[in-house]
């Protein structure tokens, strides 16, 4: 895995540095003629949780919409600058389906699909044409017991997903994208339909996860990126305003007054 | 897990699921536009079949100012409207004058004083009554209404604008109750709350506020209504006597438009005068609806841009 | 101060009043209807039975059943049916899924407003001209058939739609970052979840289909044929035409057979309609999100 990475550096054919999972350049972000982002630019590493923490209505759930290109659809969303994932920009993909399926995402409101938990969590492995159900059931059981959810729905994994409880179907969720391996896991304040109980035990699957995998976590919780992320970084009305080590900023480290006063709850 | 740029370049492939959502968004695309294609295709077809007599015999100074519809005539047949759009238009404006006013009252009492249960039952008993067919709609005004219109009014006969006015008023009713009680329901109850916060009674609330906010929408109630009664023929054709009459009284029997054509293009020769007159006078009733329909649309449109 | 006062009592007198009158109002518009329905029941009941479903008219048609009139207006309906909406149904997704918000959507909406306004005469016309002339079918079921699914066109968009609309936005999205294409998440998530929707205004499609009389006329349907249709190119009797022809074109009917002949097709007709509505209802009941 990182081996690849190493190989390319080495090679020198991409411009992209392999250990950055992602790169953003100069992103800005329109809707009509309302701009919710500007001018972004920041890199996320490879295996690392890193959290973006903002106000309300700063542009962070816009930027995770750009990187998996849901812009395509939605109607008025208008994309400038530069999104690499691997190295590749997500705009050069002929197959943005492909794209999409090496990029998780939760949402910040659980949506469990309206058929059955075993078809939510098989729903990602069937659409890239794996039938055999052997394969699915293996699938569809590490999925679940990695989101901490299996022991809860063992029994009636033919039930409806959209009928779980709230944390429930936020970990189904989360099965769910798991369930597509992920290169690249995105969360969207996915604790705001989630008691505090259940967002714990999300939060520990998370630091699990980290290893095989890369997180970008929104999040409208400053303690939680404490909690969880290796580097954050502070949005704030459509602008990033600082990216730093998490430890950094919350020891004081910032750079700019406006995150020393959101990381201490002055405004938010 | 990683992906290289190598890998990355047989993912980016695109697979059987990419042609088919491609192949689905072309055949989707086509019957979103067939709509479209077919409002064309009756405009043309019609057009096609009409459209010698127009250039040829056509007189439109008779067609629309003569009463004389004889195009049977073995020595002069003359192809004026006149008679058949009067009667079109008295058979419509009774049946407006009938239905409007209860179309609205139920529609006010359904949506507004109505709730639960009752409400629900009355919506469903409308959407019974709309579903009705409009020859059965005939059929009524025939055997049922033609005797008792000869009995309480004591005419020779009960085939008239009375008859075909009452029929198209019943039929059209119920569409325009449920169009109307959707323009009501489209009020935003803050409108409601607002004003009985400030101490308005139930029917003051009605009239000073929902009425006026669902005007337009009421309004496009009405108009699909006249189109409605504008395009009936069965029932017309069965009730209204078809006579050709410019009528000076309910109790006249008239010949609608659409009637005309229904009961004469079965004994018409393909493409002669005749035969094509017909046809003409379709082409006036598509025309005809079209506009109304434009504008019932452009008034509900109106309100969604204020 | 909220003592019922002068101006009190008079407005709960008026809100009464008014309460009354509207709903008087909505009485008066159903009550004929129902009266008239009692009529056609009244006359019509004596003539039914199992006989006159399945036999076919005598005597010049002042005589016994409906039977070729039954079957062939199951053909137009079945026929009109399989045209009507494999394409209702993709211009629905259209609308629902694809469309963007721009002129051309404005244009296909304001043709099924059009398209189901336009006088039934008139698509009649439309049918002998394109299906019975131009594409030469003549007149036979096919053309009547065609001419109906066209007609009836906007009953199957408008519900299908609306069908598909119920389905929240967030199911497609999540859908969509899972990597399905659009068509994936229509096949999984979109139809299924709609389909009950579609089928109730399938329903109400083919209840409207069987009433039609006017578009049927001169493309297909025969006054009196006293056999059945064998394909799809005969003419063939139908229900509401018969009614038509036996009330004004036969003399010497007697009374009771048109009564029996409306209350077969009436019944045919609302009991379709509250199919449709009572599976509406126990849809809204048996939500799955």
């Amino acid at each position: 895995m990182v081996e690849h990475g190493a190989e390319n550096a080495s090679t020198g054919e991409n411009r992209a540095n392999p250990t950055r999972m992602l790169e953003v350049r100069n992103l800005s972000i329109s809707y009509g003629s309302k701009s919710a982002l500007r001018d972004v630019t920041l890199d996320v590493r490879e295996n690392e949780i890193f959290g973006i923490i903002g106000p309300a209505n700063s542009g962070k759930t816009s930027f995770l919409r750009a990187l998996n290109r849901m812009d395509v659809f939605t109607p008025g969303m208008n994309v400038e600058g530069e999104v690499l994932v691997s190295g590749k920009d997500v705009r050069s993909w002929r197959n943005l389906y492909a794209l999409r399926r090496r990029i998780g995402v939760v949402f910040p409101l659980p949506v469990g699909l309206p058929m059955s938990v075993y078809d939510n969590v098989a729903l990602a492995p069937r659409l890239s044409g794996i039938k055999k159900k052997a394969v699915l059931d293996v699938i569809v059981e590490k999925c679940l017991q990695r989101a901490a959810l299996w022991d809860e729905v063992k029994d009636r994994l033919h039930s409806l997903g959209s009928l779980l409880s709230g944390g429930q179907q936020q970990r189904l969720t989360i099965a769910r994208a798991l369930s597509q391996d992920p290169d690249l896991l995105l969360l969207d304040e996915f604790s705001i339909a989630v008691d505090p109980v259940t967002t714990m035990r999300i939060e520990d699957i998370l630091k699990e996860l980290r290893k095989e995998t890369t997180i970008v976590l929104v999040t409208n919780l400053v303690q939680q990126a404490r909690r969880l992320a290796d580097r954050t970084a502070f949005f704030l009305m459509g602008e990033c305003v600082e990216v730093a080590e998490t430890e950094d900023l919350f020891a004081g480290g910032v750079q700019d007054q406006r995150t020393r006063e959101y990381v201490e709850g002055r405004f938010g | 897990m990683r992906a290289s740029p190598a890998d990355q370049t047989i993912l980016d492939r695109r697979n059987l699921d990419w042609y088919i959502d491609k192949v689905v968004q072309v055949l989707v695309f086509v019957g979103g536009i067939s709509a479209i294609i077919f409002i064309i295709g009756i405009f043309v077809f019609i057009t096609r079949e009409g459209i010698g007599f127009i250039f040829s015999s056509w007189d439109p100074i008779e067609f629309f100012t003569s009463p004389r519809w004889a195009p049977t005539s073995s020595h002069n047949p003359t192809y004026g409207a006149l008679a058949l759009i009067l009667g079109t238009a008295s058979v419509t404006g009774l049946a407006m004058i009938v239905a409007v006013p209860f179309s609205l009252g139920a529609a006010i009492y359904i949506g507004e004083f109505a709730s639960g249960k009752t409400r629900e039952s009355l919506k469903v008993l409308v959407e019974l009554l709309a579903a009705i067919p409009s020859v059965v709609w005939g059929f009524i005004g025939l055997s049922i209404l033609n005797p008792l219109i000869i009995q309480w009014f004591n005419v020779p006969i009960g085939l008239n604008v009375l008859n075909a006015g009452v029929i198209l008023g019943l039929m059209a009713a119920p569409i325009m109750t449920t169009i109307a009680e959707d323009a009501l329901k489209a009020v935003p109850d803050t409108y409601r709350e607002a004003a009985e916060a400030m101490g308005a009674a139930r029917w003051q609330v009605i009239f000073k506020v929902v009425l006026p906010a669902a005007k337009p929408g009421l309004l496009a109630a009405v108009l699909l209504g006249v189109g409605r009664g504008f395009g009936e023929t069965m029932a017309v054709l069965m009730a209204s006597g078809h006579s050709i009459n410019i009528p000076t009284s309910i109790f006249d029997s008239v010949r609608a438009l659409t009637a005309t054509i229904a009961a004469e293009l079965g004994e018409t020769a393909h493409g002669s005068d005749h035969y094509q007159a017909l046809f003409v006078l379709g082409i006036f009733l598509f025309l005809i609806t079209f506009l109304i329909n434009l504008t019932a649309d452009l008034v509900v449109r109106g309100i969604r841009n204020r | 101060m909220f003592e019922a006062t002068e101006i009190n009592m008079r407005h709960r007198r008026t809100e009464v009043l008014f309460r009354l009158l509207f709903g008087m109002m909505t009485i008066l518009l159903i009550l004929p209807v129902a009266l008239i329905l009692g009529i056609l029941i009244y006359k019509g009941a004596p003539v039914l039975s199992l006989d006159f479903l399945l036999s076919e008219p005598t005597n010049g048609m002042t005589a016994g059943g409906i039977f070729p009139a039954l079957v062939g207006t199951i053909w137009l309906v079945a026929v009109a049916l399989i045209a009507s909406l494999p394409v209702g149904v993709a211009a629905a997704l259209y609308l629902s899924e694809y469309a963007p918000n721009n002129w051309l959507t404005r244009a296909i909406n304001l043709a099924i407003i059009n398209l189901a306004g336009v006088p039934s005469i008139v698509h009649a016309l439309f049918g002998v001209g394109a299906f019975v002339l131009f594409f030469k079918f003549g007149t036979s079921i096919l053309a009547a058939s065609l001419t109906l699914a066209i007609m009836t066109l906007p009953v199957v968009i408008v519900s299908t739609r609306e069908a598909m609309q119920a389905v929240p936005q967030a199911f497609r999205e999540a859908c969509w970052n899972m990597g399905a294409t659009r068509w994936q998440t229509i096949r999984r998530v979109v139809l299924p979840n709609s389909i009950s929707g579609i089928l109730t205004g399938v329903i109400l499609e083919v209840s409207r289909t069987v009433g039609e009389t006017a578009p049927i006329m001169f493309t297909g349907a025969a006054f009196f044929l006293p056999f059945l249709p064998q394909s799809v190119f005969d003419q063939t009797m139908a229900m509401s035409l018969h009614l038509f022809v036996i009330s004004t074109q036969v003399p010497n009917v007697p009374e009771g057979l048109p009564y029996g002949v409306a209350l077969v097709l009436i019944a045919m007709v609302l009991s379709m309609n509250a199919i449709s509505i009572a599976f509406r209802m126990y849809l809204r009941n048996k939500k799955k999100w």
